[in-house]
């Protein structure tokens, strides 16, 4: 049976792969040739990846802001939460 | 304020796993597959003319072009898909005639001059139809759109590039030229759907941030933009009623037979019977290849 794929694209040398969309295919190597006819007919990438999209593990959008709260009240993880005194230019 | 409401609110996007109401859910589901039907079909009128285009130059764009209306019904039925459906469902139902697709797509492409005029008029259309679809409120639906916009202004100015070599061509050549905008310019006005008056569905979209423009303001647009490129194709608008009005700085224009809208619409068009035979006939001669293909992926590759 044809199976869904999730399709990455790193659209030039120095970036990461992005995900671009998905598309249906029997296997792995089908799936990376019709990501090529689908995704990059104008050169948009220089490597594809391809992912059964049963594969991926997803955090839930229902526990959004329990599951990433752990992050809000830790002002101490940026720069600006510290005053540095005028005599230092540059820090 | 439930969290959907409020990302409609600050018109941020909805992404395929929150929560929706289900009217927003099928309405989408409604639209895109509508829309992913109307690439796949909206390949047929011009992929008749590959084998008998007048040069190679001109074969090699058209088959780049009908490609990438392929690659358009693909994404858009991956974005249908995160709304929870089977794109083989969505397929049953162009198939079996319980969803549409766009109405201009079911009148013949007579000339080769027609598929010059397809690409400046129906992909003209298309382009001022689906720009505000790119900041449409559902994520997947909107990225789709970005990506088919970029590729749809190629379809536009080879059509009218095709289009305006035969207008300024010979005798015969401008004749046929003009011939096909006669027949492709009321169909193309009849693209953007009913008046407003006659909308009932409008108002809701334009609510949940799916619609953000009415039919007949994208209509004269369209109208606004076509009238001076017709000018350059020294091509004359087949409409009695089209003048300037400097007060509104827009071209008045007549009547669309919003009639014969709703014969093509409800399947009495002229080539309704014929492009979904068509179809279905190309979906049963393909099944050997995705029945080959799973067959060769179940045994593991092995020859
Ligand atoms: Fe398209
Ligand atoms: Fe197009």
């Amino acid at each position: 049976m044809s199976v869904l794929w999730e399709v990455f694209v790193r659209p030039r040398r120095g970036l990461a792969h992005a995900h671009v969309g998905s598309l249906h295919a029997a296997d792995a190597e089908t799936a990376l040739r019709n990501a090529r006819d689908v995704y990059t007919r104008r050169s948009e990438g220089v490597s594809l990846w391809v992912v059964p999209a049963s594969m991926i593990t997803a955090s839930s959008p229902d526990e959004q802001d329990s599951f990433f709260e752990p992050a809000g009240d830790k002002v101490y993880r940026h720069p600006t939460f510290y005053e540095v005194p005028d005599a230092v230019d540059q820090m | 304020m439930t969290t959907f409401e409020q990302v409609i609110e600050d018109l941020g996007r909805v992404e395929p796993r929150d929560a929706m109401p289900d009217d927003y859910r099928a309405t989408l589901i409604r639209q895109i597959a509508q829309h992913a039907h109307s690439e796949i079909i909206g390949m047929q009128p011009e992929g008749a003319w590959i084998t008998r285009a007048p040069s190679l130059r001109r074969k090699a764009i058209l088959l780049a072009k009908v490609q990438d209306e392929a690659g358009h019904g693909l994404y858009l039925y991956a974005a249908a898909e995160t709304l929870g459906v089977d794109r083989a469902d969505l397929l049953d139902a162009l198939h079996t005639g319980r969803q549409k697709y766009s109405s201009i797509f079911n009148y013949p492409s007579l000339t080769w001059a027609d598929v010059g005029t397809i690409g400046w008029l129906v992909d003209g259309a298309a382009i001022v139809n689906q720009v505000p679809l790119c900041r449409c409120s559902y994520g997947p639906y909107a990225r789709a759109m970005v990506r088919i916009c970029k590729e749809e202004s190629f379809h536009q100015r080879q059509g009218f590039e095709s289009l305006h070599a035969l207008s300024h061509g010979t005798p015969e050549q401008h004749a046929m030229a003009q011939d096909a905008l006669d027949r492709w310019w009321w169909p193309a006005l009849m693209m953007f759907g009913p008046p407003d008056s006659a909308s009932p569905n409008s108002e809701r979209s334009t609510a949940w941030g799916i619609k953000r423009f009415s039919n007949d303001t994208l209509r004269q647009r369209f109208v606004d933009m076509t009238v001076p490129q017709a000018a350059v194709l020294g091509l004359r608008i087949p409409d009695d009623d089209l003048a300037w009005n400097e007060e509104r700085g827009s071209w008045d224009f007549g009547e669309v037979d919003f009639a014969e809208l709703a014969e093509v619409v409800a399947g009495r068009g002229p080539c309704n019977a014929e492009r979904i035979a068509h179809k279905v006939r190309a979906d049963a001669e393909g099944a050997w290849v995705r029945e080959a293909a799973d067959a060769y992926a179940a045994s593991g590759g092995a020859r």
